[in-house]
């Protein structure tokens, strides 16, 4: 059984310019261990996909219209909220993409890493600190005895996500979620942060799930990768068979796109015109405005994710009658 | 080559830390650029890479004189613009404009795009006002917007088209160099791929010299002739984009490249990672000699006595005492 399961999610903003339709019929399965990448542009709904999951939609404006999210049997949409409670922040823990906001600045950061182990009561004050200072040593920060009572702003970018990473792996969850959590990042320390969380996962056994708007990221981490457009998943496959041979026009623009795949000085492919207004109605396909091998039907009808190999699903109509 | 357009020689930038509160004392000094020298040919696109606090946007500030410089010079077509007086920075500075990184921020909210474009026209007199809206739609167009939008105002406009109009701004005087500091690393990778595309066009047809600054080694490979990288205020290695990148020879240019994920499952699977120790050393105490010894894997105690020179190895110049040695 997965571990995760999310079926048919919907997540609405309801705004005065409209309903905005962030999230629109997404469902994925996640298995025990696994590293699945999510990636999009900004507004594909790649972030909401997993702020929904972990309940930190702002409401109102969003509300979840409809879906379920079934963490190992509980439904994270629709139990009690102290059952969510108990699974949030220790069976699913989650990062996020700035390490500069997202930690307390008032409080040293002992105080924020020890905090998920007090609240869940899984440990007293002592125990917590003694698990804290170990967590801050498999992240890789030196001396943690003295700088665990140090303040957020005591320490680097990469430092303050390596204590984000301690933070939310204290509790050992099985579910990791990180949103675009080397962006804000140098490469260098980029290169530093992706390794650790690879080398945690294999000592952990945890699932992770990786936003990020960065193919090359993905191709590294990831066993299995899902691409978002317009709130919906357009092409969902095992990572290298998305590299290979992606079959949606809009991974295959994506690709395109990407300065390092093109030989220097050509003209790079550009995708025309700009992601939809998720605040209105789209007819069909999403992407029909701006694909190349669009036809007049594909406004007209919707497409669903069907497969194209076992374990490799795309939303094309071109593409499952075997056109494209 | 041709003559150089701009010049750089031995530049820095120090910024001095006071502290106290009356009586404010000097306790130490940020080497944000400390000894730059490059050029600039006509024409020529420069890509200028580094980490963050390594004094990349510290150097562009500079060269527009935005920032006063602390040792050496800038010279633009020869004349040196630290000697200038205001009236005649003015007029030179026309040749030299600037794109910044982020088109949220660098935009007047309260302008329509029409004024942004029209200000640096009717404020160095290149047309009255009557003339404004046909050369403001002209410079609309040459970047892909369309002069209808002229009267809107930059929310109403997205990240890509915002670049867009920065970059129009830039344009307006018929500059001669144009300094674009991170202009595509806010932006969406569809998005990014239009402004780089649109960049190269712009310097393809008007001649223009472009120093094109960015973290991200793909994209300068992909726009520029030369790239010098930075770390901790000094050039390190400078030549060639393509050999630099693709065969790099300062030990930091290939820890640079080596951590760039690379979007190939197969590649990503064998490629050698050169992971630094720790983080960039502050500008403020820079460690001894070469500033880059404490990460370097190659590091000899030769290399804590003296910052070296670039000298040329391998079609460029190198900043390491021990080229050849690894």
């Amino acid at each position: 059984m997965s571990l995760l399961s999310v079926n048919d999610l919907r997540t609405y903003f309801h705004t005065r310019n409209g309903v905005y339709r962030a999230v629109d019929g997404v469902s994925f399965a996640l298995d025990r261990g696994e590293t699945l990448g999510i990636v999009g542009e900004s507004g594909s709904g790649k972030s909401v996909t997993c702020y929904s999951i972990m309940g930190l939609i702002p409401t109102p404006p969003g509300r979840i219209e409809s879906g379920a999210a079934i963490f190992d049997g509980t439904d994270l949409l629709r139990c009690r909220p102290a059952e969510a409670r108990a699974i949030r922040g220790k069976r699913i823990a989650m990062i996020f993409q700035d390490p500069m906001t997202s930690l307390n600045p008032y409080l040293r950061i002992s105080e924020q890493l020890i905090e998920p182990l007090l609240i869940h009561g899984l440990a007293d004050r002592k125990e917590a600190l003694r698990r804290a200072r170990e967590m801050l040593e498999a992240v890789g920060i030196n001396d943690a005895a003295k700088r665990i009572h140090y303040y957020p702003h005591e320490f680097s970018g990469g430092m303050r996500q390596r204590v984000m990473i301690a933070m939310a792996l204290i509790t050992r969850p099985e579910l990791l979620i990180a949103d675009e959590p080397t962006t804000a990042l140098d490469v260098t320390v980029q290169a530093q942060i992706l390794d650790l969380i690879r080398r945690l996962q294999r000592e952990y056994g945890m699932a992770v799930i990786f936003i990020t708007h960065d193919l090359g990221v993905v191709s590294g981490l990831c066993d299995r990768v899902q691409v978002m457009y317009a709130g919906r998943i357009v092409e969902t496959a095992s990572t290298r068979a998305l590299f290979r041979t992606p079959r949606h026009p809009y991974t295959r623009a994506l690709q395109q796109s990407i300065p390092s795949l093109q030989p220097k000085g050509s003209e790079l492919y550009t995708i025309p015109g700009m992601p939809p207004d998720l605040s209105k109605p789209i007819a069909g396909c999403a992407f029909a405005a701006r694909c190349a091998a669009a036809v007049p039907g594909c406004a007209q009808r919707d497409p669903a994710l069907a497969e194209v190999s076992p374990g490799h699903a795309q939303a094309c109509l071109r593409v499952a009658a075997g056109e494209l | 080559m041709s003559e150089p357009i701009l010049e750089l020689r031995d530049v820095r930038t120090h910024f001095p830390i006071r502290q106290g509160f009356l009586f404010k004392r000097q306790v130490g000094t940020v080497k944000a650029v400390d000894g730059v020298t490059l050029s600039l040919a006509r024409g020529e696109v420069l890509g200028l890479v580094g980490e963050s606090g390594c004094g990349k946007s510290t150097l562009a500030r500079t060269i527009l004189q935005l920032l006063p410089t602390t040792g050496g010079s800038v010279l633009l077509s020869g004349r040196n613009l630290g000697e200038c007086e205001a009236g005649e920075l003015k007029q030179l500075r026309r040749d030299l404009q600037m794109v910044f990184q982020d088109p949220y921020a660098s935009l007047n909210p309260r302008m329509t795009v029409f004024a942004t474009l029209a200000e640096p026209l009717l404020t160095h007199g290149v047309c009255d006002r009557g003339e404004a809206t046909r050369h403001v739609s002209e410079l609309m167009e040459r970047v892909g917007l369309a002069p209808r939008f002229m009267q809107k105002y930059p929310h109403e406009f997205s990240g890509g088209q915002r670049q867009r109009i920065a970059i129009a701004r830039a344009l307006a005087l018929r500059p001669r160099i144009i300094i674009a500091d991170e202009p595509v690393s806010a932006l969406d990778v569809s998005i990014q791929a239009q402004i780089l595309n649109l960049l190269a066009k712009l310097v393809r047809d008007m001649g223009l010299s472009l120093v094109f600054i960015a973290h991200d080694l793909s994209v300068v490979k992909h726009i520029s002739d030369r790239v010098a990288v930075m770390y901790l205020g000094r050039i390190v290695e400078i030549g060639d984009a393509r050999s630099v990148i693709d065969a790099p020879q300062h030990p930091y240019t290939r820890a640079l490249v080596s951590a760039i994920p690379r979007p190939d499952p197969e590649v990503e699977r064998t490629r050698q990672r050169i992971v630094l120790p720790g983080d960039p050393p502050s500008p403020i105490n820079p460690p001894s000699g070469c500033t880059f010894h404490p990460r370097c894997p190659y590091a000899v105690d030769s290399c804590k006595a003296a910052f070296p020179e670039l000298r040329a190895a391998a079609g460029r110049e190198v900043a390491c005492s021990r080229i050849g040695a690894f």
